[in-house]
């Protein structure tokens, strides 16, 4: 027996990030570091729980087993329930063959089984590649309100960055009378965050038709919301206003990281109004040794820090040496900076070690780019990497 | 070979009244993101102990809101897990009636139920009062190698450096590790074998020991026990020569929380390769250090937001120090206050105690001074 379901979200997890490159090659991008604690992904699905909703699938494509063995059972974000819960929803094969999931659309057309037996009035679409916090529920709301077959949530962005984003023109009332895929000229600076509330019925109809279609691409974007627009559906535009960024690329994932620091950070995790949970480690509490110096810098359980730290993102368990110096940099799961090192205007990711006196970056203000590091590359004493190298470890 | 787990929960309550006037010793917090429990159930975790008893007394709602289901140890588990055993007063025995258990044999025959019914061949009992990392799967292997009736955890303590304040079992053994006698009292001085109170035996003999206790009436788990077993029966002493603190006081409190500050207890307490020490998640935010922020030689816990001087200090989960604010040998629970200015030398406060804008304070290592939980000064 399955309870009815007011609205069941399905969040689109399976993008291989192919920006972020060298921290992407073993893992899915939803389950990128973020922030010294977090995953992408703990941002939408926190933002589930807070807004009451507990059933959400995640559809997963690329590289799923870090987010398989991330999610697990849900727990940590309280999504371990007996109806409902997190799922995680994988491409199968079925009775009229194996299919990879083509697009969004498809993703989510592929799994409209999964959707009807919650027999939910509503559907919402979310994507594991932006850092926000979002009351979906107003959202929902709001798509009631309007009685809107579908309703995309917007944010205002600069016009000289519009050609970046789907851009919708509504009327003053909200409703979109035209949509445009990343615009050469955009009309409006309203861009589409890739969060809709469909209402269920709706969703099927089209994703049905676009399923039956062989030229459609099979993406929201690209397809399912443009047809709709042109058969004169309903759709209305919900305007948010807070923090939000699409972490796609290495240097809007740093800046996103950047964003958490400073006496009035751009993007605030603290406050308990609206909490983002993850899966957690048992570290011991963060050590800082008689010579260290730790300054505009956020770091988190497990840290063992005896060198320099400034305007910096740690994570779980990270080891900065005697003498060291980490600088404009974010530095995910146990990584290790040994003695002497210097680190700038970097990201290194998880298991990531710089020998000692390595260097690593050069000062932000006359690097040509940040320098990534990929899961466990080894960078030698002594050794120097360049501003702007993308180093994934060999495969 | 299967072990089962038995926690007291309050028995050193009276040591420490500062911090268990609202709580039990086992749920006083510890080492910026612990509780003094949370190091008994670890080891047990750790030791592949998966059903645990935990004795309670009074005060134990501050115990029940941290334990939950005890899915934070993995002890939420459809068989065994964790149990909390509440004091079983009988409404029909008036010599009873209305009165909890007063000493350790007491407790212990009140949880006869629990004890008889896990499936377990060997039962690993301990208090809270102790502070260490400790695999048990050893101290059993040493119990049945040594065929003892009865195996308690000794630890060598030099006095001098760790002084004790309450009441201690000093214990005599002869080269073998027999236990040949002990008596109970403070030492003032010197090196002495300290009972932990951590102590292994086969599941059938406690449950003789609770039999023979209702049968003859027995009163003290160390006279009627121990003395009188010792004559009969081989009480063996496993000696554990890790890193280990007792709270005994206030003082010790403060002593054992700035002894975290060692590598030697990071290493062997709380960094110890597969031996890790859970505690309930509170999925705070990784903590920030300002811009003005100065912290050395301290322990911190996540969610706090730092902007003045800190040195060495243990800081809990949530604690706010304000600009210009200077913290020496400071030990403060979760989401303590600190305002901008205050200048604060050994003090304690317990959680959510509010230090207001350029308050100074000061205690002294050998009597720090305390603030009590959500005290405004």
């Amino acid at each position: 027996m399955f309870k009815k379901k007011e609205c069941v979200a399905m969040l689109l997890a399976g993008g291989q990030g192919s920006r972020l490159y060298a921290l992407t090659q073993k893992t899915a991008k939803p389950a990128v570091s973020f922030g010294g604690k977090y995953r992408i992904i703990d941002f939408p699905l926190s933002n589930c729980v807070n807004s009451g909703i507990d059933t959400v699938g995640v559809l997963t494509q690329y590289q799923p087993l870090q987010l398989n063995d991330y999610i697990g059972n849900g727990l940590p974000w309280d999504l371990d329930r007996n109806f409902g819960g997190v799922k995680i929803l994988p491409p199968y094969q079925g009775h009229g063959g194996a299919d990879w999931y083509k697009g969004t659309a498809n993703a989510i057309w592929q799994n409209m089984e999964f959707i009807n037996r919650y027999d939910p009035k509503y559907v919402i679409i979310l994507s594991g590649d932006h850092i926000y916090k979002m009351d979906y529920a107003k959202m929902i709301a709001y798509h009631k309100e309007k009685g809107a077959d579908c309703t995309i949530a917007v944010i205002e962005v600069p016009l000289e960055e519009a050609s970046r984003f789907g851009i919708m023109s509504a009327r003053e009332d909200g409703e979109i009378f035209k949509f445009s895929e990343k615009p050469k000229n955009p009309d409006s600076t309203k861009a589409s965050m890739g969060i809709y509330v469909f209402s269920k019925d709706v969703l099927e109809k089209y994703l049905r038709e676009d399923s039956e279609d062989p030229s459609s691409s099979n993406d929201f974007g690209k397809n399912v919301i443009p047809k709709m627009l042109a058969d004169g559906q309903k759709m209305y535009a919900y305007p948010f206003e807070g923090y939000w960024k699409d972490v796609g690329t290495i240097s809007s994932l740093w800046e996103a990281n950047m964003d958490l620091l400073g006496e009035d950070p751009k993007f605030q995790l603290f406050g308990d109004k609206w909490r983002i949970y993850s899966r957690h480690e048992a570290e011991p509490p963060q050590y800082l040794g008689k010579n260290s110096k730790v300054v505009n810098s956020s770091l988190t359980e497990g840290c063992e820090i005896y060198g320099a730290v400034k305007n910096s993102v740690l994570g779980n368990d990270v080891f900065v040496g005697k003498g060291a110096l980490v600088e404009d940099s974010v530095i995910m799961n146990g990584a290790r900076v040994e003695e002497g090192a210097v680190v700038r205007y970097s990201i290194l990711d998880a298991g990531v070690v710089v020998g000692k006196n390595a260097r690593v970056g050069e000062d932000r203000a006359k690097a040509s780019g940040i320098a990534v590091l990929g899961a466990d590359y080894k960078v030698a004493d002594g050794d120097i990497v360049e501003a702007g190298a993308m180093l994934p470890k060999d495969l | 070979m299967t072990a089962a787990g038995l926690i007291f929960s309050n028995i050193h309550n009276q040591s420490i009244p500062e911090l268990t006037k609202q709580r039990t010793m086992a749920s006083i917090p510890f080492g910026c993101r612990y509780r003094l429990i949370d190091f008994a159930l670890s080891n047990m975790v750790n030791s592949d102990i998966s059903t645990v008893g935990v004795i309670t007394h009074n005060n134990y709602q501050s115990l029940m809101d941290h334990l939950g289901t005890g899915k934070d140890w993995d002890l939420a588990r459809r068989s065994g897990g964790i149990k909390l055993l509440p004091p079983f007063v009988s409404a029909h025995e008036n010599r009873l009636a209305g009165k909890l258990y007063e000493n350790r044999l007491e407790a212990t025959v009140g949880a006869a139920n629990f004890i008889r019914y896990c499936k377990a061949d060997y039962m690993v009992l301990s208090d809270c009062d102790a502070i260490l990392n400790i695999d048990f799967k050893e101290v059993i292997a040493d119990h049945i190698r040594s065929g003892a009736f009865l195996t308690l955890v000794g630890k060598r303590v030099d006095v001098k450096k760790n002084p004790i304040a309450c009441p201690v079992d000093l214990l005599t053994v002869d080269s073998t590790g027999r236990l040949t006698d002990f008596e109970v009292a403070i030492p003032k001085s010197g090196k002495h074998l300290i009972n932990t109170n951590i102590m292994v035996v086969r599941r059938t003999d406690l449950l003789s020991i609770i039999d023979e206790a209702i049968a003859k009436g027995y009163k003290s788990f160390h006279d009627d026990v121990m003395r009188h077993g010792l004559r009969r029966k081989l009480f063996h002493v496993y000696e554990f020569d890790g890193w280990y603190e007792q709270i005994s006081s206030l003082e010790s409190y403060f002593d054992a929380s700035m002894a975290l500050l060692t590598k030697e207890a990071q290493d062997s307490l709380l960094s110890c390769p597969d031996r890790q020490i859970y505690t309930k998640v509170r999925n705070s935010p990784p903590t920030k250090y300002a811009e003005t922020a100065k912290v050395t030689n301290s322990l911190i816990g996540d969610g706090c937001i730092i902007e003045g001087t800190v040195d060495n200090c243990i800081l809990f989960r949530g604690v706010r120090v304000g600009h210009g604010a200077v913290l020496k040998n400071c030990i403060l629970m979760q989401d303590t206050y600190v305002g901008d200015r205050a200048d604060l030398n050994c003090v304690i406060t317990d959680k959510n105690a509010v230090i207001k804008d350029g308050r100074r304070l000061s205690g002294h290592e050998t009597m720090p001074f305390f603030i009590g939980k959500g005290q405004m000064v």
